[in-house]
């Protein structure tokens, strides 16, 4: 990612994506890159919400359904639907999310904070929103959706 | 939990010797290159004694020994000094320094062990 | 961690680099010298090339070579320091001494003296340099003994006034100064070397001390007398306080007769195992550690490059690529039906052969010897001997072993605690072994070897053997099997390894700590080992661990669980098998057991337990994996049919994503699709399954 490079103090770039029919997005600092869907190997034991694990390049990488993360119902895959890998750390974890719309660059101050109208559900997972005239655009929080292994093994 | 030593030295033999004794010995090794490369890493380990040798390129021991003894979160860390010469003055420069102790090159392994496990609460 | 012989190949490794430094800094003097330019640092970086030989020729006791090296460094110190100019004609001379230098390492390396030749003549133009004599000693007392570290000599200080028993009081008197604490040095400390020497009564002053509020951190204010009775000489009292010398007050006088003074035990004595009867000789040193291997014969040192351990694990990482590469491939031209092209092939088959080949070779840089390994581990058993007080011989066997490195360094804990379990527990008292008709001296053997594509790491002690009673009774007391149970020796021993089963009251202090033998055998599970234990009462006792040569690959089952593709490890299938339907019995509500050669075991379906589907399919529909436990422990897995068996690489699951229940690590297949590997063992305890031994013993008699 040498998007930075341009990119004037206090301005983000952020990749915007649709999770059923919300607007969402992440820093493109921690995207890796976004690829189509393929199907995944189930992991056993595994949240609901984990679609498996897929081959990136010789990396094993579990796969999250972010609208059944965000409690926005599970996804149905189909080759419509676009993985986002993102980095966290160290850690690689793929996002299925409905479509990518585009980058945008915003000012960090346009970032508001939650609204309350925001459902509870999704609340948690999000820092902040940016309000544009068509839309509003929820900033994700990727550290609290990333799957919590531990919490959820006894769970099926 | 086993003593965690840091060893500097410059010379790759040495510091192979010293973490073979100190290994045999029950503690924990860590080595650094030189000055440094010793200070740098002092946060990431936080030993319970240094070991330093005095000829370093970089930092020599006499730094090492003054920075650790300039940052109050160090305050009471042994600092052993490596010297090849048992020459009095020597010794009282490192004292004077603000060194713990010194350990005369060759070291005898016994005598190594026993001088760290002196000046380290175990 | 490097043995001796080791550390001797990197002194004579650094020697050269140092040798290059060196002439590489002469010739930067060389070309710097009419105008005076060359830097400083230079000369510094001279000076410590040749100091850093004589440094390490010393512990080698190379007497040529520090003599020399020491002769040449008293040159460049005198130039360093500015009492020296560089001259041309000096910087002849140190040339010719870097030559001379060159050559004594070289008879070092070879264990050879060096002829005199041009030797002297150099040393003597290096000492017109500084007007040195040419005879002056090198200050460091040269060691003898060929690649040791030696033991310097220890003078005896018998100066003091001795009693009749031996023993000498000593009144120490020892006020600190602020300096003391400043230096790193610790007054406790003090008074617990002091303690370990004899009997040490102890009076503290407190007059010095201010009032609460006005206690400065870092000030001394308390004062000391001390009083010790020891067999030490005064020499060795004064020893204790070499490095706070200056920074306190310090009276040390040997006193005629002892009047005996209240007796304050120390606090600060934590290292003191037992309470040693005062007067006593000091204990017998535990039976220095043996090794029955033969000493490394004295073997040229190899030539070898120094590689930074990430890029090997790069290298194998991509290799790892390859082989899947070649994989997928392979299937790609069995996809297009282009398999029965001669040509194509063969080259498929030489490029696999060639990737297997490429992939040992790599593995290969990562193995490494056992024998640092066994080393520590005789330290530990020197030690566990001591703390425990009972003579211990110990063997090793196998040294040469070569195993991959990160194996090694994960195998220290649960090796140490094997150990000390040994001498510990497995060990009689020298009495008991005497009464029992065996030498005083028990032995713990240690052994490696290679076996059938695995490495075989083996503990044995030559003791009571385990009281099979005993672990019956506690096993019952803790809960763990139903008092009427009827167990084998077997699974008695195996009792061992339950969760829950070492408690303080049943594990000493020495290999205690709160750490059972699970957590031993869960720590080699992870390393993709197996733990047994084999024990005869009154022989002794045997662990053996049983370990992959590498963590990188493993061969592989690959099966088909209800749609999914999923990888069972070859080691521990110990059969595969269609069971008829008249071996399958239903046992309880939901339970299968098969039998086989009549023995019954119970059966997993991984369909069912993997959550791939809902409710058990029809056993005999199915294909049987017989897998057994370290604890010899047998289950069988039921899938829906094998597709293959072929060496897997290991994909960890942990860096991404976290530990799944019943899962050891993924793989990659030759479709580029991700295969869990199943770690058979752990499915069996959490599929419910897992029957102890209690049960099992039920079921034996069905």
């Amino acid at each position: 990612m040498t998007t930075a490079t341009h990119v004037q103090p206090g301005v983000r770039e952020l990749v915007t994506f649709r999770v059923g029919d919300q607007d969402f997005c992440i820093d493109i600092m921690m995207v890796r890159e976004i690829r189509g869907w393929s199907p995944a190997t189930i992991l056993p034991h595994a949240p609901k919400y984990v679609l498996g694990v897929i081959n990136l390049r010789g990396s094993v990488v579990p796969i999250v359904d972010l609208s059944a993360r965000l409690g926005l119902g599970p996804s149905v895959p189909d080759d419509r639907h676009v993985i986002v890998i993102a980095v966290i750390g160290t850690q690689a974890t793929g996002f299925l999310v409905s479509a990518v719309a585009d980058i945008i660059a915003v000012d960090a101050s346009e970032v508001q904070p939650t609204p309350d109208v925001t459902s509870e559900a999704t609340r948690n997972f999000i820092e902040g929103v940016i309000v544009t005239r068509e839309r509003m655009l929820r900033v994700l929080d990727i550290q609290t959706v990333l799957p919590k292994v531990a919490e959820t093994a006894e769970a099926s | 939990m086993s003593i965690r030593v840091l060893a500097i030295d410059d010379s790759r033999t040495i510091r192979e010797m010293l973490r073979h004794t100190l290994t045999e010995g029950g503690f924990e090794v860590h080595v650094a290159e030189d000055g440094i490369d010793g200070i740098e890493k002092l946060p990431g380990i936080a030993p319970d004694v240094v070991i330093t040798d005095i000829n370093m390129p970089r930092m020599d021991g006499f730094g090492v020994i003054d920075t650790i003894r300039a940052a109050a979160e160090y305050a009471g860390l042994p600092i052993l000094v490596l010297t090849t010469e048992s020459a009095q003055d020597l010794k009282d420069r490192a004292r004077r320094s603000g060194a713990t102790g010194w350990i005369v090159k060759p070291f005898d392994d016994a005598k190594l062990i026993g001088t760290i496990r002196r000046i380290t609460v175990a | 961690m490097s043995t001796a012989n080791d550390i001797r190949q990197t002194f004579f490794q650094e020697c050269d680099e140092l040798l290059e430094a060196l002439d590489d800094g002469l010739s930067e003097i060389d070309d710097g010298i009419a105008d005076a330019t060359f830097s400083i640092d230079t000369v510094n970086a001279v000076f410590r090339a040749v100091h850093s030989i004589k440094g390490g020729a010393a512990a080698f006791g190379l007497d040529a070579l520090v003599h020399f090296a020491h002769q040449f460094e008293t040159v460049l110190d005198a130039m360093r320091s500015g009492q020296l100019q560089a001259t041309e004609e000096g910087m002849k001379i140190c040339h010719r001494a870097a030559d001379h230098l060159n050559d004594l390492v070289a008879a070092g390396r070879e264990n050879r003296e060096l002829d005199a030749g041009s030797g002297p003549d150099i040393a003597a133009r290096l000492a017109g340099l500084v007007a040195m004599p040419e005879s002056a000693p090198a200050p460091t007392p040269p060691v003898s003994g060929e690649g040791g570290f030696g033991f310097a000599p220890l003078s005896l200080d018998l100066g003091a006034i001795t009693q009749d028993s031996g023993q000498t009081t000593f009144v120490i008197a020892f006020r600190p100064h602020r300096a003391l604490y400043a230096s790193g040095n610790d007054t406790a400390l003090i008074l617990r070397e002091l303690d370990e020497m004899g009997v040490l009564t102890v009076e503290v002053a407190t007059e010095g001390l201010p009032d609460f509020d006005a206690i400065e951190a870092g000030e001394a204010y308390l004062s000391w007398t001390l009083r010790l009775v020891t067999e030490e000489s005064e020499g060795a009292v004064r020893d204790v306080f070499e490095f706070v010398e200056g920074m306190c007050d310090l009276q040390i006088e040997a006193v005629a007769d002892a009047p005996a003074g209240a007796e304050i035990p120390l606090p600060a004595a934590p290292e003191t195992p037992v309470a040693a009867p005062v007067g006593a000789p000091p204990a017998p040193p535990p039976a220095p550690a043996q090794s029955r291997d033969k000493p490394a014969e004295a073997e040229g040192p190899k030539a070898t490059v120094r590689v930074n351990l990430d890029l090997v694990d790069r290298l194998i990482n991509m290799v790892g690529e390859l082989v899947i590469n070649q994989a997928v491939l392979t299937q790609c031209v069995k996809d297009a039906g282009l398999l029965d092209r001669g040509d194509l092939s063969t080259s498929l088959a030489e490029f696999r052969n060639l990737a297997r080949d490429i992939q040992e070779s790599v593995m290969a840089i990562r193995a490494q010897s056992v024998k640092p390994l066994f080393q520590r581990m005789a330290r530990i058993v020197r030690e566990a001997a001591e703390l425990s007080g009972k003579e211990t011989e110990f063997v090793t066997e196998g040294e040469a072993t070569e195993v991959d490195k990160t194996i090694i360094e994960r195998l220290v804990d649960p090796l140490t605690h094997m150990i000390r379990n040994a001498v510990d527990h497995g060990l009689e008292s020298p009495q008991d072994r005497l009464a029992a008709g065996k030498p005083a001296t028990g032995r713990v053997t240690l052994s490696a070897a290679h076996r059938s594509g695995r490495v075989l790491i083996e503990v044995s002690d030559d003791g009571a053997g385990i009281n099979r009673p005993k672990v019956f009774q506690i096993a019952v007391e803790k809960g763990l099997i139903p008092p009427e149970s009827q167990l084998k020796d077997a699974e008695i021993d195996n009792l061992l390894f339950m969760p829950g089963f070492s408690t303080a009251s049943q594990v000493s202090n020495l290999s205690g700590r709160g750490v059972g033998m699970d957590v031993v055998r869960s720590a080699i599970q992870k390393l993709g080992g197996r733990v047994s234990i084999q024990s005869q009462r009154g022989k002794g006792t045997t662990m053996s661990i049983s370990l992959p040569l590498t963590l990188a690959v493993l061969d592989g089952m690959v099966v088909d669980v209800a749609g999914q593709t999923m990888v069972v490890p070859i080691t521990a299938i110990v059969e595969t098998l269609r069971p008829k339907p008249e071996d399958i019995h239903a046992l309880g509500a939901d339970n299968l057991v098969v039998s086989v050669r009549n023995k019954l075991v119970p059966v997993i379906d991984l369909g069912v337990v993997f959550g791939h589907r809902g409710a058990p399919a029809s056993i005999s529909d199915m294909v049987v994996l017989l897998v057994e436990s370290d604890s010899h422990t047998s289950w069988a897995l039921a899938v829906d049919q094998i597709f293959d068996q072929r060496q897997v690489v290991i994909k960890g699951l942990e860096s991404n994503y976290g530990h799944v229940p019943g899962v050891a690590a993924a793989t990659i297949l030759g479709d580029g699709n991700i295969a869990l590997i199943i770690d058979p063992e752990e499915t069996a305890h959490r599929s419910g399954a897992a029957i102890d031994p209690g049960e099992l013993a039920l079921l034996d008699e069905v």
